[in-house]
């Protein structure tokens, strides 16, 4: 009896993700979700810069590689060519939250019927640790070698707490996969947004806390502390919009 | 031949496009093409079509990328500083090798500059257009009738090589009213769209469309792939009228809605004894080139007309490789030049 396999929309290659980052394990939550509710056939995948962006080799779905922060305008147009598809992004936070905002917040507020997983991991990781809008407070990148400094950057911005003040979105939820109980609740909440899809609700978000061993200087382990210990403070877990069958906040 | 409509220049273009079955339109507010997005935002729901008003250019140039990508036909359309914020699709639209149509009904720049027509972005259009090596066909109308001509031609053109059409005209044409023959063109034979991202339905292995290639021999090898096709659009697709050139000692050469101004310079040239003529190239890109290196073997001297300090003179400069004096009528900022301005370089290249 096969009890545990690799879902048929994740592609048999190897990824080039760096050893501890979390990456793979979202990627993996995608495809299962894709796989459980038989879409892999009508989805079109959008990839973005950033990590992330040889996406398209991963996944066995029609994928498109979107120019920095364009993801969701691709995506408006893929979906509203052809509203039968199931079309995702996969978006960092620098892609998303900081050249893509525009973007991000106008394809929420129009309700785009489409769905975006969001990877926020306080960092710029493909170009080397760069300080993104989701960097925390002190933290030291290498564009805020001495910490984050608050009083010239502001704040860092909490991407579900902002879209979750337009009238719009569908589902909006924050997970983390920082653990066991958490990977479980982010398929849950992976599953459930392209399901919102699906069934034709409108635009839906889940924001993925992630991690950047490599960039943050640490190790995978003491990644998955620093998740927790410093970044689901600062952005709460938790649904945020549900506007889907049973949702708490239709 | 069927009845005219009386239209304007920016109508004639929303219409072709419709009639090229073109269903997907993404576009932002700027004068003077906004007439095209009110014809879309009008028609599009009344034929199972998507308009919609983007947030910005950006996202309006991605949003045609995506519904490309799609395999559907779709357009945008801008003036010149939207324009040149869709560079960045532009760029990617020829990277993932989709077909597009972009309209640029061009005013007076740099920086904000004016409403007035212009024909200041002919570097933009023919030289590129974006970041990276690669050419769009720019096709440039010089009426309404050829508004709606072009851009009927631009759908199939841009099918049939799997690259962007820009329709390069101004805020004259955009504006002015003629009337058109909404006849529907010859119909080409086009390549099936089997790279479209439709889902696979579990038939086939996935499309993908990328224009990232971390290996620089691959992307060398891509890029040169993309300009042999470039050599192919040159050698069947150029584009251009020649009026009263048989006999001419000097050739104007002009597009677009100025063409008609040097056509009633000639004229008055024709009437004082000077044999002049019109060089009209309908593609910017590819350019005339061999047309105008036979008439620098009879004619004395070109006249290149633009309204702008000067940027298409450069191709002509090189066309005849400046065997024949070039000289230049410029107006610019949104000026447009009488038919007397032109003249008096006929006479001056004559003299």
């Amino acid at each position: 009896m096969t009890v545990f396999q690799k879902p048929r929309a994740l592609a048999d290659v190897p990824m080039h993700y760096c050893p501890g980052c979390t990456h793979g394990i979202v990627h993996r939550l995608v495809a299962q979700a894709l796989d459980d509710l038989d879409l892999v056939g009508r989805t079109v995948g959008v990839a973005p810069v950033g990590c992330a962006v040889f996406a398209y080799n991963y996944f066995n779905c029609d994928m498109i590689q979107a120019a920095h922060g364009r993801a969701p305008a691709v995506a408006t147009g893929l979906k509203r060519a052809n509203p039968d598809s199931v079309v995702f992004t996969y978006q960092g936070d620098g892609d998303l939250a900081a050249i893509g905002t525009a973007e991000t917040v106008q394809s929420a507020a129009r309700g785009e019927n489409i769905t975006i997983i969001f990877i926020n991991n306080a960092i710029y990781g493909m170009t080397g640790g760069q300080m993104a809008p989701t960097t925390l407070p002190g933290q030291v990148t290498q564009t805020s070698p001495y910490g984050r400094d608050v009083t010239r950057t502001g704040m860092p911005i909490r991407i579900c707490e902002m879209l979750a003040t337009l009238e719009s979105p569908a589902y909006l939820e924050r997970v983390s996969v920082d653990s066991i109980k958490n990977i479980r609740q982010a398929q849950k909440a992976i599953a459930k947004a392209f399901r919102c899809q699906a069934e034709g609700r409108g635009f839906s978000l889940v924001e993925v806390i992630s991690s950047c061993p490599t960039n943050w200087g640490v190790s995978p382990a003491e990644a998955l502390d620093w998740m927790r210990e410093k970044m689901i403070p600062y952005y709460p877990l938790g649904v945020y919009r549900d506007k889907t069958e049973g949702g708490e906040q239709a | 031949m069927a009845e005219k409509v009386l239209m304007k220049g920016n109508e004639a273009v929303a219409e072709a496009a419709i009639q090229a079955g073109c269903l997907h339109y993404f576009g932002y507010p700027i004068t003077p093409q906004t007439e095209i997005a009110a014809y879309m935002a009008k028609r599009m729901p009344k034929i199972n079509g998507s308009f919609l008003q983007a947030e910005s250019e950006i996202a309006a140039i991605n949003m045609v990328l995506g519904a490309a990508a799609a395999g559907r036909r779709a357009m945008t359309s801008s003036s010149s500083p939207g324009v040149a914020l869709k560079s960045e699709g532009l760029s990617y639209l020829a990277g993932c090798d989709l077909p597009a149509v972009v309209v640029n009904i061009q005013r007076g720049g740099p920086g904000l500059g004016g409403i007035q027509p212009s024909q200041a972005d002919y570097f933009h259009a023919t030289k590129g257009g974006g970041h990276g090596d690669f050419h769009m066909i720019v096709l440039a109308p010089s009426g309404v009738q050829e508004m709606f001509d072009l851009t009927g031609l631009a759908f199939d053109l841009a099918d049939q090589y799997r690259v962007t059409s820009m329709l390069l005209s101004d805020g004259i044409l955009g504006q002015m009213m003629e009337p058109v023959d909404l006849a529907a063109p010859p119909p080409r034979e086009l390549p099936p769209k089997s790279w479209a991202l439709t889902g696979t339905k579990g038939q086939r292995k996935p499309n993908i469309v990328n224009s990232l290639y971390m290996n620089p021999e691959d992307l060398e090898r891509l890029v040169m792939e993309r300009y042999e096709r470039y050599a192919q659009i040159a050698a069947a697709e150029t584009r251009w009228e020649e009026f009263l050139t048989e006999d001419a000692d000097v050739v104007v050469v002009a597009y677009g809605a100025l063409a008609r101004v040097a056509k009633n310079a000639i004229a008055a040239a024709r009437a004082q004894g000077i044999r002049a003529g019109l060089l009209r190239p309908i593609t910017l890109w590819p350019f005339p080139k061999a047309a105008l290196q036979a008439l620098a073997g009879r004619a004395k001297a070109f006249v290149a007309a633009e309204l702008s300090m000067g940027q298409m003179v450069e191709d002509i400069e090189l066309a005849v490789r400046c065997a024949r004096p070039v000289l230049r009528c410029n107006r610019t900022g949104g000026m447009v030049p009488t038919p007397e301005e032109v003249l008096q370089k006929l006479e001056e290249a004559t003299a």
